[in-house]
């Protein structure tokens, strides 16, 4: 099947197979990497992308649906400036260790900003608790985040 | 090994110390890290392994025929193919072959694999092998192994591996394929004299990792050797298995590692290399084989335990003696079994002042997934038992758990293993934090319970590392060292090490993954050692290019004398400087060249497991946990764990290393588990096999990290890490006891909690 996202905010073409997932087209015949494979049960979050602005398991998600939709991964928004924001504070923090998790939480959290989604800590807790982090113990993950909206906030 | 004088370094422009960025979060956040998934090399095909579906089994025929008529299949490895030379692996014991030969041992053990043009298409051609089975009895437990005229899974004599470091005896004994044992004391007599004595038998669960990156491993043979890209923990141990496995020479063995995405002791040592190998040479052609979670849960995982132990005290809570008898379930294959089992009861006494111990260790095969190492391996199967035994003798003598600590631990300098090396730490003023920490002079909260929980662990492995510094022309420096950055921020550590030692800025050293073709040797990257052993070999390294820099200086001011000075960069003398670029061009007489530096670690007696370890690493938290007695649920309010590293190189990577260390504790004790049934493992995906979340982390953890500069390490340092898992899983059973439900096997479910307050509805029941 001929299929056309806006794979990082380009129209792109692609030939694919009706049940293909948009982990496989995207590392597979596309060549973005980013996107991780790991638990493919829609579980550890770290195969996240966005279509339409919102996170989905590229694991799970028949590259088809993306048909006419927009796709976002790390390597469309790694060059943003919140990209360079979200990225500052989990620097500051050492949110990173091993990083395989790393974009997936990145393009998740940049998600839940645009939707107005990430409140108080708690929050925070219960939206994040898809994107599973096997080094950090989340704590410096939490901390950088919260320690983001409440510069914001204040800024 | 002696610590080295450090360089006189001006504080300001101190590069140890300091909790400087990741050198590698930039390329992480960005999504530009290349992993061994991530990467082909031309004419790489895709591989995808057969795997058993029954937990013993003899195989009774192989057909292929049907896989290989597949359009796209290249080629397809059974064990037939192996014929021709000795196709065992086992870094501990050879009895791993690179696919079954003859018979199976455990559920998803490799079978065949297949190379294809993609993924779907090996994945359809192993699906099309067809093989006839005859089933055998199944092993599925300890219990059924240990039983008298239990079904014997390995039958051929112990042969044992390159890097055993153990002594292994040729005779198995059943399903036994060796033991450890430690000896002090007349136990028996303090035991029949004491006073107080406290007993139970206790379960520890088989755990998965969970390295979110999965065994992933890139092979390419050709007439001039076989090159691997792989997700591995020890490049050099891995190249020497492979050399011996495939008879090539070390040099013919090239083995690169990247970046890992978490390893935690799942990918030490050979995992699927082996495999991908063979399948590559029979191909013809590179081929990439990842496992998927199901595969790398049948790959290797943590040694579920069973014990028995006793612990003898006089009436005032004075320890006297411990007896332990441990079986671990290393599985249908040795892997690290020996090891886990040695360290393991070493950390089985606990580190206390005891007049007489004894331990008995068993390593077990049974039909299950082989067992290998998982970070604090050994001490996290021990430590929390042991523990609640303290506190056990503390409730009858009437002592405070922190009290028994302070009586009983062993002092800085003490025996705590027999011939081995003395205490190198300071157990009760490590203790006295964590407690601190969580409060403990202050009431404990109606519902809740503290607990505390002190251990240790042998570290440092085989004290063998060596590394390479290089001065480039412009100033720039180039750390080459065999160490894998699997996420605890080592490359980073290392840059800060030679730039302190070089005094210049870590912003101009970089430090690169290993590829064993140019990197030099390092033993492995596990137990702790890096910082301490791999930093070593770093630091006196770039001690060799200081050392190139002073004397280039001493040439252009043969009168500074001990007024030279390095800073920042440049060589100082009188109010003039010299850029480093400056030097090594006055070296060099025209632009270009390098100054180069090595440096190694190597043990001061024998290097044997006896005389070690490199240095004993603490097991040391505290945890506050709420008990809901309707549900059994626990909650891990708050945690406090000491890091007590001698030096930290950089204070916020020790914290985020004890942190990690903290949450995979909370998942050890509270929920994960890998539920065997008949050698088939229930819950082989992450619906059924939880590990913590966000939502997981308690309200309040705190890592206290402690610099008594007495570890081996460069600085002072010593390596940190693994210790905290131990501490947690141990301050949270103490904990959940204090809390009134003393309670003998992990994870500590809400099932087993609530059943645990159904039948013993009274608190401070006895073990």
């Amino acid at each position: 099947m001929r299929i056309e996202p806006r794979l990082n905010g380009v129209p792109t073409p692609l030939e694919v197979e009706p049940q293909e997932l948009l982990l496989d087209v995207l590392r597979d015949k596309v060549g973005l990497t980013g996107a991780k494979r790991s638990c493919d049960v829609q579980v550890c979050g770290t195969c996240t992308v966005l279509v339409d602005g919102r996170p989905v398991s590229a694991c799970t998600y028949l590259a088809v649906e993306t048909d006419g939709h927009d796709v976002l991964t790390i390597e469309g928004m790694r060059d943003t400036p919140e990209h360079d924001r979200i990225a500052a504070a989990f620097t500051s923090h050492a949110a990173v260790q091993c990083g395989f998790c790393t974009p997936a939480m990145v393009l998740t959290i940049h998600a839940l900003r645009e939707a107005d989604e990430l409140g108080d800590e708690d929050v925070v807790r219960r939206e994040l608790a898809g994107n599973l982090c096997r080094c950090t113990g989340y704590r410096a993950i939490l901390e950088a985040v919260t320690d983001l909206q409440r510069t914001e906030a204040t800024s | 090994m002696t610590t080295e004088v450090a360089p006189k370094v001006p504080s300001d422009t101190a590069q140890i110390g300091r909790s400087l960025p990741r050198k590698d979060a930039a390329e992480k956040l960005r999504g530009e890290v290349e992993y061994v998934g991530d990467m082909t090399v031309p004419g790489m095909l895709h591989g995808k392994v057969l795997r058993s579906p029954l937990p013993h089994a003899a195989i009774v025929h192989i057909d292929v025929d049907e896989a290989l008529a597949l359009p796209g299949v290249v080629a397809v490895l059974t064990g037939a193919d192996l014929l021709d030379g000795d196709p065992y692996w086992g870094h501990a014991i050879k009895d791993r072959p690179i696919v079954a030969i003859d018979k199976v041992r455990h559920v998803g053990e490799p079978v065949a694999a297949v190379a294809a043009v993609d993924e779907a298409t090996a994945e359809a051609a192993v699906r099309a092998i067809v093989v006839e089975y005859d089933e055998l009895p199944v092993v599925g437990t300890i219990e059924e192994a240990l039983a008298d005229g239990a079904p014997a899974i390995h039958d051929e004599v112990i042969r044992p591996g390159l890097f055993h470091g153990l002594k292994l005896d040729q005779r198995r004994e059943g399903n036994v394929c060796y033991r450890y044992a430690l000896d002090t004391g007349d136990v028996d007599a303090i035991f029949a004299a004491a006073d107080i004595v406290v007993e139970g038998d206790y379960e520890f669960p088989g755990v998965y990792q969970y390295a979110m990156e999965t065994h992933t491993v890139v092979a390419d043979a050709s007439a001039d050797g076989i090159t691997v890209w792989s997700t591995c923990q020890h490049p050099f141990l891995v190249r020497a298995e492979i050399a011996d496995l495939f008879g090539l020479p070390l040099s013919r063995v090239r083995v690169i590692v990247p970046y890992l995405g978490g390893g935690f002791g799942s990918k030490s040592y050979t995992k699927m290399e082996p495999v991908t190998v063979a399948l590559a040479r029979k191909a013809g052609r590179p081929v990439r084989i990842q496992n998927r979670v199901d595969e790398s849960m049948a790959t290797t995982r943590r040694h579920g335990a069973r014990f028995h132990m006793r612990t003898a005290a006089d009436k005032d809570g004075r320890l006297l003696a411990r007896d332990v008898d441990i079986a671990f379930d290393t599985g249908a294959y040795a892997d690290n079994g020996p090891r886990v089992v040695a360290t393991g009861g070493d950390a089985a006494p606990g580190p206390y002042r005891w007049s007489g111990v004894r331990v008995r260790a068993a390593c077990v095969h049974t039909n299950t997934a082989p067992s290998g190492s998982y970070r604090a391996f050994g001490a996290s199967h021990l430590q929390w038992a042991g523990e609640l035994q303290v506190d056990e003798v503390g409730r009858r003598a009437g002592v405070d758990a922190l009290e028994m600590r302070r009586r009983n631990l062993a002092r800085p300098g003490e025996v705590v293993r027999e011939g081995g090396k003395p205490l190198d730490a300071d157990l009760i003023g490590d203790i006295e934090k964590a407690a601190a920490a969580l409060g403990w002079d202050t009431p404990t909260p109606s519902g809740h319970g503290r607990g505390l929980s002190v251990g240790l662990l042998a570290a440092g492995a085989h004290p063998v590392s060596s590394a390479v510094v290089r001065l480039e022309a412009d100033g720039e420096a180039i750390v080459l060292v065999g160490s894998t950055e699997m996420g605890q921020g080592q490359r980073t550590a290392f840059a800060q090490i030679a730039a302190e030692t070089l005094s210049m800025s870590t912003e101009r050293v970089r430090c690169m993954g290993t590829d064993t073709q140019f990197t030099p040797y390092d033993r492995s990257t596990g137990a702790s050692r890096s910082t301490t052993l791999a930093g070593m070999a770093v630091h006196r390294a770039a001690g060799e290019v200081r050392a190139d820099l002073l004397e280039i200086a001493r040439s252009i001011w043969p009168d500074a004398g001990d007024e030279l000075e390095l800073r920042d960069g440049a060589a100082w003398y009188g109010g003039e400087s010299r850029t480093y670029p400056q030097l090594v061009a006055k070296r060099f007489g025209l632009s270009g060249g390098q100054l180069i530096g090595e440096g190694d670690v190597h043990p001061a007696g024998t290097g044997s497991y006896a005389e070690g370890p490199v240095f004993w690493e603490v097991c040391v938290a505290a945890a506050e946990v709420s008990l809901d007695r309707e549900t059994g649920a626990v909650t891990v309010e708050k945690t406090a764990t000491v890091a007590d590293v001698g030096k930290a190189i950089n204070p916020q990577l020790v914290e985020r290393q004890d942190e990690g260390a903290t949450m995979q504790g909370i998942g050890n004790a509270l929920f994960e588990e890998m539920s065997f049934q008949d050698g088939l493992l229930l819950n082989d995906n992450l619906l059924e096999y939880r590990i913590p979340s966000m939502e997981d982390l308690p309200i309040e953890s705190s890592c206290i990290i402690v610099e008594n500069g007495d570890g081996p390490g460069p600085f002072g340092a010593k390596g940190c890490g693994e210790g905290a898992f131990a501490g947690v899983i141990g301050a949270i059973a103490t904990a959940v006891a204090d809390a009134g439900v003393p309670v003998n096997a992990l994870p500590l479910t809400p099932e087993r909690i609530w059943r645990a307050i159904q039948e013993k509805p009274q608190e401070g029941v006895a073990l």
